[in-house]
């Protein structure tokens, strides 16, 4: 290290120059790697708003954004987005329907009621939950859940929107209840201590102070997790179907928009033709939806936020 | 409140009300809580049963097939070998680096703000749309073709966020006591980040790291829209060449309506669980082997 020769005074001006010179460069380098997260940020925009354009040279804004048919591949070819849209939706809110009240209530006992103990074990679990591979979620969902759902509802074709939404749910279960148990172990103590006092059981505790108090994180949560929802690819692909359709039946097979462009990844249309196009256009919806969710989710946190 | 009205003998009822919905309450909440578990289990049983009579050696070692007996997952294997040691060259020196800037120099400005409100939106943007991103960008423009580069590269701008965030929370556990002191020697800025703060940051980023590189792993979508569906019967050899990764061969085998792609679609899945829960226990092992030695 050179910290020898600055406290013995021996280092020669040269040296501390050339060391001033390094930490200069470094300083600059360091800045260009923090700079390169916001050229992602413009390079998707770009990308996308590139080739999605010439896209919308072919096909006006107003079709796809309210057309009522998806058939880019087939003829007659109708490039109306809506039935993605529908499709992504009806999982999205299947999923949301299982990960927001067990998510929440999943928190709610890890943050009030679960012994230290239990906690270390709930936690890791959980995290482990987070960590499985959304394609094995995908096998999961069609080797497990589908038949034992078939065995419920007679009319549940193969692939569904419902087994695909549930299983959904309990992906984003851990990212709900570790978001809002964060939010509610932020509650300062000497609110609980005071209810408390006043008599009031643990339930009224948890329900009547604390969420209400991390009102603002637990929203945060809810929409986070509903925009990754919204961005689940390989669950969907897998156990979802192929079948554009604007329908809010969950038995039936549906495509939503993440499981079209894989679809059409996975045939290598041709560079620049208007079909390989067509996922940069519902790449661009894909990403302003799940943008406005996340900077929603950011200013909830911000702008409500009990100050304590 | 209520408090005024309540004579003595309105109590006693009250309570016993509050304590049965209290129970109540506390039984829908361990419900929920054995939904998660349960929801795990489940999975790994059906896991575990349909994959385990299909994996043996020969499953590891050989290339796929379309006779499911002969079928192995080799070129797959190998394929996220590269991917994930390139991946991690281009992304560990740019997140830390990141970090450093964020945590030891950025002044308190605007533009730091954005850059902070930037990388936490960036990990919430959904992978495929990376996926798009690396196709357009390297694929096309850059004219990589459809290489573990691009792979890559497509992957480290994914997973940064998740870097920098990591090493971001490493470097601000550093006391400032350690700083301080190396500045009281004479130090400057960059030997005090190169001297002190790195090396005892560099548990935390480490596991930061192996945790983002197991995300990394487990991702087909990004990778589909990069390498599309391909049928590899030779290992890569060099950055340029096609490639294939577990997750995609593993989609490859449920997508097929025979049974026994099944069967091996959850031996895939055994090896591809086997290998991210070892990086989870190393990420973990580091992690209280470093709180020990911070606690002396």
């Amino acid at each position: 290290m050179n910290s020898n020769n600055v406290m013995t005074g021996r280092t020669s001006p040269r040296r501390r120059k050339s060391a001033h010179f390094e930490g200069a460069i470094v300083k600059w380098i360091f800045f260009g790697c923090a700079t390169l997260s916001i050229l992602t940020t413009v390079a998707i925009l770009v990308t996308l708003i590139y080739q999605a354009s010439s896209f919308f040279f072919e096909v006006s804004l107003w079709e796809f954004l309210t057309g009522t048919r998806w058939t880019p591949i087939l003829k007659p070819r109708a490039y109306g987005v809506l039935p993605l849209v529908s499709g992504t939706l009806l999982v999205t809110l299947i999923a949301a329907a299982v990960a927001l009240p067990i998510g929440l209530m999943t928190a709610i006992f890890l943050s009030e009621y679960a012994p230290d103990k239990i906690r270390r074990i709930i936690k890791p679990i959980l995290e482990i939950l987070a960590g499985i591979p959304t394609v094995v979620y995908g096998y999961f969902a069609l080797t497990f859940v589908t038949p034992l759902l078939q065995g419920i509802f007679d009319n549940l074709i193969i692939f569904n929107a419902l087994s695909a939404g549930l299983v959904m749910g309990v992906m984003i279960i851990p990212m709900v209840s570790s978001l809002s148990e964060d939010a509610m172990m932020s509650v300062p103590r000497s609110l609980r201590e005071a209810a408390y006092a006043l008599g009031a059981t643990r339930y009224e505790v948890s329900l009547r102070v604390i969420v209400p108090a991390a009102l603002s994180g637990i929203i945060a949560a809810f929409i986070l997790a509903l925009s990754r929802a919204i961005g689940e690819t390989m669950l969907v692909t897998i156990a979802a179907g192929a079948t554009p359709r604007m329908s809010f039946d969950p038995m039936e097979s549906i495509q939503t928009m993440t499981a079209y462009i894989v679809q059409l990844s996975l045939g290598e249309a041709p560079v620049g033709s208007l079909e390989y196009n067509t996922i940069f256009a519902v790449g661009l919806l894909l990403f302003f939806m799940t943008f406005v969710m996340n900077l929603l989710g950011f200013w909830v946190v911000r702008r409500f936020r009990e100050v304590y | 409140m209520e408090s005024n009205n309540i004579t003595s003998g309105q109590l006693k009822p009250r309570r016993i009300l509050r304590r049965t919905i209290g129970g109540f309450v506390y039984g829908l909440f361990l419900l929920s809580v054995c939904v998660g578990i349960v929801g795990l289990l489940a999975l790994l049983y059906e896991v575990l049963t349909t994959g385990l009579p299909w994996l043996n050696w020969q499953f590891i070692t050989d290339y796929p097939s379309r006779h499911p007996e002969e079928a192995g997952l080799f070129s797959a294997l190998m394929g996220t070998v590269w991917l994930m040691a390139m991946t991690a060259i281009f992304t560990v020196p740019v997140g830390v680096g990141a970090a450093i800037y964020l945590e030891e120099y950025a002044p308190r400005n605007l533009f730091t703000r954005i850059i902070e409100i930037n990388v936490a939106n960036l990990a919430g943007v959904p992978s495929i749309v990376y996926g798009l991103l690396g196709l357009a960008l390297f694929v096309t423009w850059f004219e990589l073709g459809r290489s573990i580069l691009a792979g890559s590269m497509t992957l480290s701008l994914l997973v940064l966020p998740i870097v920098i965030l990591a090493s971001r929370e490493a470097i601000r556990a550093v006391p400032d006591s350690y700083r301080q002191a190396a500045y009281a020697m004479g130090a400057d800025q960059w030997q005090v980040i190169k001297g002190v703060v790195l090396p005892s940051a560099l548990p935390g980023i480490l596991t930061g790291t192996i945790l983002a590189m197991s995300r990394a792993i487990g991702e087909a979508a990004p990778v589909i829209a990069i390498s599309a569906l391909v049928y590899l019967t030779f290992i890569p050899s060099h950055p340029m060449e096609r490639f294939t990764v577990l997750p995609i061969q593993i989609y490859n085998w449920v997508a097929r309506p025979q049974d026994e792609f099944r069967g091996l679609a959850a031996a895939g899945i055994i090896v591809l669980l086997v290998i991210l829960l070892s990086m989870n226990a190393i990420a973990v092992f580091l992690r209280n082997k470093y709180q020990i030695r911070s606690e002396e």
